[in-house]
Protein backbone atom coordinates (compact mmCIF):
# COMPACT_ATOMS: atom_id res chain seq x y z
CA UNK A 1 0.00 0.00 0.00
CA UNK A 2 2.83 2.30 0.68
CA UNK A 3 4.36 1.73 -2.64
CA UNK A 4 1.23 1.92 -4.29
CA UNK A 5 1.08 5.28 -2.42
CA UNK A 6 4.63 6.75 -3.50
CA UNK A 7 3.53 5.28 -7.21
CA UNK A 8 0.50 7.84 -7.09
CA UNK A 9 1.83 10.88 -5.84
CA UNK A 10 4.95 10.26 -7.90
CA UNK A 11 2.51 10.63 -11.11
CA UNK A 12 0.87 13.06 -9.73
CA UNK A 13 3.77 15.34 -9.50
CA UNK A 14 4.80 14.36 -12.80
CA UNK A 15 1.11 15.28 -14.34
CA UNK A 16 1.12 18.66 -12.62
CA UNK A 17 4.87 19.49 -14.08
CA UNK A 18 4.04 17.81 -17.85
CA UNK A 19 0.82 20.01 -17.93
CA UNK A 20 2.53 23.28 -17.82
CA UNK A 21 5.42 22.16 -20.34
CA UNK A 22 3.13 20.43 -22.77
CA UNK A 23 2.85 22.64 -25.93
CA UNK A 24 -0.51 21.10 -27.48
CA UNK A 25 -3.36 22.63 -25.37
CA UNK A 26 -5.48 19.86 -25.90
CA UNK A 27 -3.27 17.12 -24.15
CA UNK A 28 -2.96 19.61 -21.06
CA UNK A 29 -6.20 19.05 -20.50
CA UNK A 30 -6.18 15.76 -20.70
CA UNK A 31 -3.41 15.53 -18.59
CA UNK A 32 -4.55 17.53 -16.34
CA UNK A 33 -7.73 15.35 -16.51
CA UNK A 34 -5.60 12.38 -15.59
CA UNK A 35 -4.41 14.59 -12.95
CA UNK A 36 -7.99 14.94 -11.50
CA UNK A 37 -8.24 11.65 -11.03
CA UNK A 38 -5.14 10.24 -9.45
CA UNK A 39 -6.17 12.92 -6.79
CA UNK A 40 -9.17 11.68 -6.63
CA UNK A 41 -8.10 7.99 -5.71
CA UNK A 42 -5.76 9.81 -3.07
CA UNK A 43 -8.86 10.84 -1.46
CA UNK A 44 -10.28 7.30 -1.61
CA UNK A 45 -6.81 6.53 0.12
CA UNK A 46 -7.01 9.06 2.62
CA UNK A 47 -10.45 7.98 3.92
CA UNK A 48 -12.31 11.11 2.70
CA UNK A 49 -14.77 9.17 0.38
CA UNK A 50 -17.46 12.80 -0.05
CA UNK A 51 -14.45 14.73 -1.40
CA UNK A 52 -13.65 12.04 -3.81
CA UNK A 53 -17.34 12.23 -5.16
CA UNK A 54 -16.81 15.68 -5.97
CA UNK A 55 -13.37 15.78 -7.51
CA UNK A 56 -14.21 13.25 -9.71
CA UNK A 57 -17.22 14.78 -10.78
CA UNK A 58 -15.83 18.53 -10.74
CA UNK A 59 -12.02 17.76 -11.57
CA UNK A 60 -12.62 15.35 -13.87
CA UNK A 61 -16.00 15.96 -15.79
CA UNK A 62 -17.46 19.45 -15.61
CA UNK A 63 -13.82 21.47 -15.49
CA UNK A 64 -12.51 19.69 -18.41
CA UNK A 65 -15.45 19.83 -20.09
CA UNK A 66 -15.68 23.38 -19.86
CA UNK A 67 -11.66 24.02 -20.93
CA UNK A 68 -12.56 21.72 -24.15
CA UNK A 69 -15.54 23.60 -24.85
CA UNK A 70 -13.88 26.96 -24.34
CA UNK A 71 -10.71 25.70 -26.46
CA UNK A 72 -13.74 25.36 -29.35
CA UNK A 73 -14.56 29.00 -29.22
CA UNK A 74 -11.59 30.22 -29.20
CA UNK A 75 -10.63 27.45 -31.67
CA UNK A 76 -7.16 26.07 -29.86
CA UNK A 77 -7.88 22.38 -31.17
CA UNK A 78 -5.87 22.02 -33.91
CA UNK A 79 -8.42 19.32 -35.42
CA UNK A 80 -11.72 21.72 -35.56
CA UNK A 81 -9.50 24.23 -37.46
CA UNK A 82 -8.60 22.32 -40.56
CA UNK A 83 -11.80 21.00 -40.64
CA UNK A 84 -12.88 24.53 -40.80
CA UNK A 85 -10.47 25.18 -43.51
CA UNK A 86 -11.87 22.22 -45.32
CA UNK A 87 -15.26 23.59 -44.95
CA UNK A 88 -14.63 26.94 -45.93
CA UNK B 1 -65.65 37.63 0.20
CA UNK B 2 -63.25 37.80 -2.79
CA UNK B 3 -63.03 40.95 -4.12
CA UNK B 4 -61.80 40.47 -8.05
CA UNK B 5 -58.77 43.06 -8.83
CA UNK B 6 -58.69 44.92 -12.06
CA UNK B 7 -54.82 46.21 -11.50
CA UNK B 8 -53.84 42.60 -11.94
CA UNK B 9 -50.98 43.65 -13.86
CA UNK B 10 -49.67 46.23 -11.21
CA UNK B 11 -50.07 43.54 -8.64
CA UNK B 12 -47.26 42.70 -6.15
CA UNK B 13 -47.04 38.87 -7.30
CA UNK B 14 -47.23 39.83 -10.92
CA UNK B 15 -44.33 42.09 -10.61
CA UNK B 16 -42.45 39.42 -8.72
CA UNK B 17 -43.20 37.04 -11.40
CA UNK B 18 -42.28 39.01 -13.76
CA UNK B 19 -38.78 39.62 -11.87
CA UNK B 20 -38.34 35.90 -11.62
CA UNK B 21 -39.35 35.03 -15.31
CA UNK B 22 -37.13 37.79 -16.63
CA UNK B 23 -40.03 39.79 -18.05
CA UNK B 24 -39.25 43.14 -16.25
CA UNK B 25 -35.72 44.52 -17.05
CA UNK B 26 -34.53 46.37 -13.69
CA UNK B 27 -31.67 47.99 -15.53
CA UNK B 28 -33.20 48.95 -18.62
CA UNK B 29 -33.42 52.92 -17.54
CA UNK B 30 -29.97 52.38 -15.72
CA UNK B 31 -26.43 50.83 -16.53
CA UNK B 32 -27.09 49.17 -20.01
CA UNK B 33 -24.44 47.30 -21.75
CA UNK B 34 -24.28 47.11 -25.12
CA UNK B 35 -21.70 45.14 -27.35
CA UNK B 36 -19.38 47.48 -28.88
CA UNK B 37 -20.14 48.40 -32.93
CA UNK B 38 -18.85 46.27 -35.65
CA UNK B 39 -15.38 46.76 -36.71
CA UNK B 40 -16.00 47.64 -40.44
CA UNK B 41 -18.89 49.79 -39.12
CA UNK B 42 -16.42 51.90 -37.01
CA UNK B 43 -13.63 52.19 -39.90
CA UNK B 44 -15.89 53.52 -42.66
CA UNK B 45 -16.94 56.77 -40.40
CA UNK B 46 -12.95 56.99 -38.59
CA UNK B 47 -11.96 60.39 -39.78
CA UNK B 48 -8.32 60.22 -38.73
CA UNK B 49 -7.83 57.64 -41.15
CA UNK B 50 -7.31 58.72 -44.71
CA UNK B 51 -8.86 56.79 -47.32
CA UNK B 52 -6.70 55.68 -50.16
CA UNK B 53 -7.70 56.75 -53.88
CA UNK B 54 -6.55 53.58 -55.66
CA UNK B 55 -9.78 51.62 -54.39
CA UNK B 56 -7.85 49.03 -52.18
CA UNK B 57 -9.67 50.77 -49.59
CA UNK B 58 -10.87 47.54 -47.44
CA UNK B 59 -7.97 47.75 -44.96
CA UNK B 60 -6.88 51.56 -45.01
CA UNK B 61 -5.36 51.08 -41.58
CA UNK B 62 -2.95 48.98 -42.60
CA UNK B 63 -2.02 50.41 -46.08
CA UNK B 64 -2.17 54.00 -45.25
CA UNK B 65 1.99 55.03 -45.40
CA UNK B 66 2.98 57.08 -41.92
CA UNK B 67 3.19 61.01 -42.99
CA UNK B 68 6.90 62.52 -42.25
CA UNK B 69 5.37 64.38 -39.04
CA UNK B 70 4.22 60.58 -37.83
CA UNK B 71 7.55 58.61 -38.33
CA UNK B 72 9.06 59.86 -34.76
CA UNK B 73 6.41 59.56 -32.89
CA UNK B 74 5.73 55.69 -34.25
CA UNK B 75 9.62 55.27 -33.63
CA UNK B 76 8.88 56.84 -29.71
CA UNK B 77 5.64 54.65 -29.33
CA UNK B 78 7.43 51.38 -30.31
CA UNK B 79 10.04 51.77 -27.86
CA UNK B 80 8.00 52.73 -25.35
CA UNK B 81 6.22 49.18 -26.13
CA UNK B 82 9.60 47.52 -26.06
CA UNK B 83 10.28 49.26 -22.62
CA UNK B 84 6.99 48.09 -20.72
CA UNK B 85 7.44 44.49 -22.00
CA UNK B 86 10.20 44.19 -20.90
CA UNK B 87 9.26 45.79 -17.34
CA UNK B 88 6.33 43.44 -17.48
CA UNK B 89 8.88 40.52 -17.68
CA UNK B 90 11.24 41.95 -14.89
CA UNK B 91 7.86 42.24 -12.54
CA UNK B 92 6.27 39.47 -13.01
CA UNK B 93 9.05 37.27 -12.18
CA UNK B 94 9.71 40.05 -9.05
CA UNK B 95 5.63 39.14 -8.05
CA UNK B 96 6.23 35.52 -8.85
CA UNK B 97 9.81 35.39 -6.19
CA UNK B 98 8.48 37.41 -3.46
CA UNK B 99 4.88 35.41 -3.78
CA UNK B 100 6.94 32.14 -2.96
CA UNK B 101 8.97 33.72 -0.58
CA UNK B 102 6.21 35.27 1.57
CA UNK B 103 4.80 32.01 1.45
CA UNK B 104 7.92 29.85 2.33
CA UNK B 105 7.85 32.65 5.15
CA UNK B 106 4.61 31.41 6.10
CA UNK B 107 4.90 27.81 6.37
CA UNK B 108 8.12 27.95 8.72
CA UNK B 109 6.00 29.41 10.99
CA UNK B 110 3.71 26.54 10.94
CA UNK B 111 3.57 24.38 13.91
CA UNK B 112 4.55 20.82 13.18
CA UNK B 113 2.36 18.54 11.75
CA UNK B 114 1.05 16.47 14.28
CA UNK B 115 1.83 18.01 17.43
CA UNK B 116 -0.37 17.42 19.91
CA UNK B 117 -0.06 21.34 21.15
CA UNK B 118 -1.01 22.24 18.49
CA UNK B 119 -3.81 24.97 18.30
CA UNK B 120 -6.19 23.17 15.74
CA UNK B 121 -6.61 20.57 18.30
CA UNK B 122 -8.63 22.34 20.75
CA UNK B 123 -11.98 22.01 22.10
CA UNK B 124 -14.37 22.36 19.45
CA UNK B 125 -13.40 19.54 17.31
CA UNK B 126 -13.55 17.51 20.66
CA UNK B 127 -17.22 18.96 20.75
CA UNK B 128 -17.94 17.82 17.42
CA UNK B 129 -17.01 14.96 17.32
CA UNK B 130 -18.40 13.89 21.31
CA UNK B 131 -21.93 15.43 20.93
CA UNK B 132 -21.98 15.83 16.94
CA UNK B 133 -24.68 12.91 16.48
CA UNK B 134 -26.73 14.15 19.75
CA UNK B 135 -26.88 17.34 18.72
CA UNK B 136 -27.46 17.72 14.64
CA UNK B 137 -28.88 13.81 14.36
CA UNK B 138 -26.25 13.15 11.48
CA UNK B 139 -24.48 10.24 10.87
CA UNK B 140 -22.23 11.37 8.46
CA UNK B 141 -20.47 14.11 11.39
CA UNK B 142 -19.29 16.01 7.77
CA UNK B 143 -22.22 16.95 6.99
CA UNK B 144 -23.82 17.65 10.57
CA UNK B 145 -20.73 20.39 10.64
CA UNK B 146 -21.33 22.02 7.17
CA UNK B 147 -24.77 22.17 7.26
CA UNK B 148 -25.48 22.38 11.17
CA UNK B 149 -22.92 23.93 13.07
CA UNK B 150 -21.47 25.88 9.72
CA UNK B 151 -24.35 25.97 7.65
CA UNK B 152 -24.19 29.69 7.23
CA UNK B 153 -21.04 29.14 5.23
CA UNK B 154 -22.73 26.11 2.88
CA UNK B 155 -25.16 29.31 2.18
CA UNK B 156 -22.56 31.40 1.46
CA UNK B 157 -21.00 28.92 -1.20
CA UNK B 158 -24.31 28.18 -2.67
CA UNK B 159 -24.38 31.74 -3.13
CA UNK B 160 -21.03 32.38 -4.84
CA UNK B 161 -21.92 29.66 -6.90
CA UNK B 162 -25.47 31.37 -7.75
CA UNK B 163 -23.17 34.68 -8.50
CA UNK B 164 -20.63 32.78 -10.76
CA UNK B 165 -23.44 31.66 -12.90
CA UNK B 166 -24.95 35.13 -12.81
CA UNK B 167 -21.58 36.31 -14.01
CA UNK B 168 -21.20 33.78 -16.89
CA UNK B 169 -24.63 34.26 -17.98
CA UNK B 170 -23.74 38.12 -18.30
CA UNK B 171 -20.93 37.41 -20.42
CA UNK B 172 -21.79 35.20 -22.20
CA UNK B 173 -24.98 35.00 -23.10
CA UNK B 174 -26.02 36.23 -27.27
CA UNK B 175 -28.05 38.85 -27.30
CA UNK B 176 -30.74 37.44 -30.08
CA UNK B 177 -32.72 40.96 -29.67
CA UNK B 178 -29.88 42.64 -31.72
CA UNK B 179 -30.99 44.22 -34.46
CA UNK B 180 -29.21 43.54 -38.14
CA UNK B 181 -27.87 40.34 -39.69
CA UNK B 182 -24.86 40.88 -37.57
CA UNK B 183 -26.75 38.96 -34.59
CA UNK B 184 -27.76 35.93 -36.81
CA UNK B 185 -24.32 35.43 -37.63
CA UNK B 186 -22.66 35.63 -34.22
CA UNK B 187 -25.66 33.43 -33.28
CA UNK B 188 -25.16 30.55 -35.95
CA UNK B 189 -21.39 30.67 -35.05
CA UNK B 190 -21.68 30.68 -31.36
CA UNK B 191 -24.78 28.02 -31.80
CA UNK B 192 -22.98 25.03 -32.51
CA UNK B 193 -25.43 22.52 -32.27
CA UNK B 194 -25.55 23.16 -36.41
CA UNK B 195 -21.60 22.04 -36.08
CA UNK B 196 -22.58 18.98 -33.69
CA UNK B 197 -22.74 15.22 -35.15
CA UNK B 198 -25.81 14.27 -35.05
CA UNK B 199 -27.19 11.05 -33.45
CA UNK B 200 -24.37 9.45 -32.46
CA UNK B 201 -25.26 5.68 -32.08
CA UNK B 202 -22.64 4.67 -29.83
CA UNK B 203 -23.14 7.71 -27.41
CA UNK B 204 -26.99 7.44 -27.69
CA UNK B 205 -26.37 4.07 -26.49
CA UNK B 206 -24.44 4.71 -23.72
CA UNK B 207 -26.30 7.35 -22.61
CA UNK B 208 -29.22 5.15 -22.39
CA UNK B 209 -27.41 2.61 -19.82
CA UNK B 210 -25.46 5.08 -17.66
CA UNK B 211 -27.70 8.59 -17.86
CA UNK B 212 -30.13 7.14 -15.04
CA UNK B 213 -27.77 4.90 -13.15
CA UNK B 214 -25.82 8.59 -12.67
CA UNK B 215 -29.03 10.65 -12.32
CA UNK B 216 -30.07 7.58 -9.31
CA UNK B 217 -27.07 7.92 -7.63
CA UNK B 218 -26.63 11.64 -7.33
CA UNK B 219 -30.19 12.00 -5.95
CA UNK B 220 -28.77 8.70 -3.77
CA UNK B 221 -26.00 10.91 -2.68
CA UNK B 222 -28.19 13.92 -2.36
CA UNK B 223 -31.04 12.20 -0.49
CA UNK B 224 -28.58 10.47 2.04
CA UNK B 225 -25.69 13.65 2.90
CA UNK B 226 -26.56 12.97 6.25
CA UNK B 227 -26.06 8.64 6.01
CA UNK B 228 -23.48 8.18 4.21
CA UNK B 229 -20.62 10.03 2.97
CA UNK B 230 -21.26 12.77 -0.19
CA UNK B 231 -23.88 15.80 0.55
CA UNK B 232 -25.72 18.60 -1.22
CA UNK B 233 -22.30 19.68 -3.11
CA UNK B 234 -21.20 15.97 -4.46
CA UNK B 235 -24.36 14.49 -5.39
CA UNK B 236 -25.21 18.35 -7.39
CA UNK B 237 -21.92 17.93 -9.28
CA UNK B 238 -22.71 14.24 -9.85
CA UNK B 239 -26.42 15.40 -11.46
CA UNK B 240 -25.13 17.76 -13.26
CA UNK B 241 -22.48 15.98 -14.92
CA UNK B 242 -25.10 13.55 -15.84
CA UNK B 243 -27.53 15.97 -17.32
CA UNK B 244 -24.44 17.48 -19.57
CA UNK B 245 -23.92 14.07 -20.57
CA UNK B 246 -27.34 13.43 -21.41
CA UNK B 247 -27.09 16.89 -23.47
CA UNK B 248 -24.21 15.77 -25.44
CA UNK B 249 -25.94 12.37 -26.53
CA UNK B 250 -29.15 14.32 -27.57
CA UNK B 251 -29.01 17.44 -28.11
CA UNK B 252 -30.35 20.96 -26.78
CA UNK B 253 -34.09 19.87 -27.98
CA UNK B 254 -34.63 17.47 -25.50
CA UNK B 255 -33.71 18.93 -22.84
CA UNK B 256 -35.06 22.02 -23.94
CA UNK B 257 -38.14 20.48 -22.96
CA UNK B 258 -37.47 19.95 -19.09
CA UNK B 259 -35.07 22.50 -18.46
CA UNK B 260 -35.03 25.67 -19.56
CA UNK B 261 -33.40 29.55 -17.99
CA UNK B 262 -36.96 29.81 -16.55
CA UNK B 263 -36.90 26.50 -14.85
CA UNK B 264 -33.17 27.19 -13.47
CA UNK B 265 -34.53 30.85 -12.65
CA UNK B 266 -37.35 29.08 -10.10
CA UNK B 267 -35.27 26.24 -8.92
CA UNK B 268 -32.47 28.34 -7.97
CA UNK B 269 -34.48 31.48 -6.15
CA UNK B 270 -36.65 28.55 -4.71
CA UNK B 271 -33.61 26.57 -3.12
CA UNK B 272 -31.62 29.70 -2.13
CA UNK B 273 -34.96 31.74 -0.39
CA UNK B 274 -35.47 28.07 1.65
CA UNK B 275 -32.36 27.46 2.45
CA UNK B 276 -32.05 31.33 3.81
CA UNK B 277 -35.20 31.06 5.88
CA UNK B 278 -34.55 27.69 7.15
CA UNK B 279 -31.56 28.32 7.96
CA UNK B 280 -32.46 31.84 9.93
CA UNK B 281 -34.88 30.19 11.18
CA UNK B 282 -32.93 27.87 12.77
CA UNK B 283 -30.28 30.37 13.23
CA UNK B 284 -32.22 32.40 15.76
CA UNK B 285 -34.55 29.66 17.55
CA UNK B 286 -31.44 27.51 17.68
CA UNK B 287 -28.97 29.18 19.01
CA UNK B 288 -28.63 31.38 22.42
CA UNK B 289 -30.49 27.89 24.36
CA UNK B 290 -33.77 28.63 22.50
CA UNK B 291 -35.73 25.15 21.08
CA UNK B 292 -35.94 25.06 17.80
CA UNK B 293 -39.19 22.77 17.78
CA UNK B 294 -37.50 20.71 14.51
CA UNK B 295 -37.48 16.93 16.05
CA UNK B 296 -34.20 15.79 15.41
CA UNK B 297 -35.60 12.09 14.57
CA UNK B 298 -33.35 8.08 15.14
CA UNK B 299 -30.12 8.85 14.08
CA UNK B 300 -29.97 6.74 11.02
CA UNK B 301 -33.08 6.89 9.93
CA UNK B 302 -33.48 8.61 5.99
CA UNK B 303 -35.51 11.25 7.59
CA UNK B 304 -34.11 12.48 10.36
CA UNK B 305 -31.46 15.10 11.46
CA UNK B 306 -33.73 17.85 11.22
CA UNK B 307 -33.22 20.38 8.27
CA UNK B 308 -30.33 18.64 7.22
CA UNK B 309 -31.51 16.50 4.53
CA UNK B 310 -34.19 19.76 2.77
CA UNK B 311 -30.65 21.34 2.98
CA UNK B 312 -29.13 19.00 1.58
CA UNK B 313 -31.44 18.56 -1.34
CA UNK B 314 -31.46 22.55 -2.06
CA UNK B 315 -27.50 22.99 -1.93
CA UNK B 316 -27.82 19.64 -4.96
CA UNK B 317 -30.32 21.43 -6.91
CA UNK B 318 -28.47 24.87 -6.72
CA UNK B 319 -24.76 23.42 -7.68
CA UNK B 320 -26.85 20.85 -10.18
CA UNK B 321 -28.45 24.08 -12.03
CA UNK B 322 -25.31 25.85 -11.92
CA UNK B 323 -23.12 23.15 -13.58
CA UNK B 324 -25.56 22.17 -16.38
CA UNK B 325 -25.83 26.66 -16.84
CA UNK B 326 -22.24 26.62 -17.14
CA UNK B 327 -22.29 23.81 -19.83
CA UNK B 328 -25.07 24.97 -21.68
CA UNK B 329 -24.12 28.89 -21.86
CA UNK B 330 -20.38 28.08 -22.78
CA UNK B 331 -21.89 26.29 -25.47
CA UNK B 332 -24.83 28.24 -27.19
CA UNK B 333 -24.61 31.48 -24.64
CA UNK B 334 -28.15 30.75 -23.24
CA UNK B 335 -30.36 27.92 -22.34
Amino acid sequence: MRLFEMILLLSLVVCAVSVAFTRDLLTSIVIFMSYSLIMCVIWVLLQSPDLAITEAAVGAGVTSILFFLTLKKIRAIRKEDQDEQAKG
Amino acid sequence: MSRQRDDYENSWWRKFKGWVDGEVDLLAEGMEIRAPQMQEEGKTDKPSAPLLPSGTAENPLRETQPTDGQLPKIAEERRGIRWLRRFYQVMSVFLCLSIIFVLLWTVAYLPAFGNAGNPDNNEVSARYIERGVQETGAINIVTGMILDYRAFDTFGESCVLFIASCCVLVLLRIDITESGGRAGKRLAESNDRLFEPKDDVILQKCACILVPLILVFGIYIVLNGHLSPGGGFSGGAVLGSGLIFYLNAFGFRKTERFFTEKVYRRITLCALTFYCLAKSYSFFTGANHLKSGIPLGTPGAIISSGLILPLNICVGLVVACTMYAFYALFRKGGM
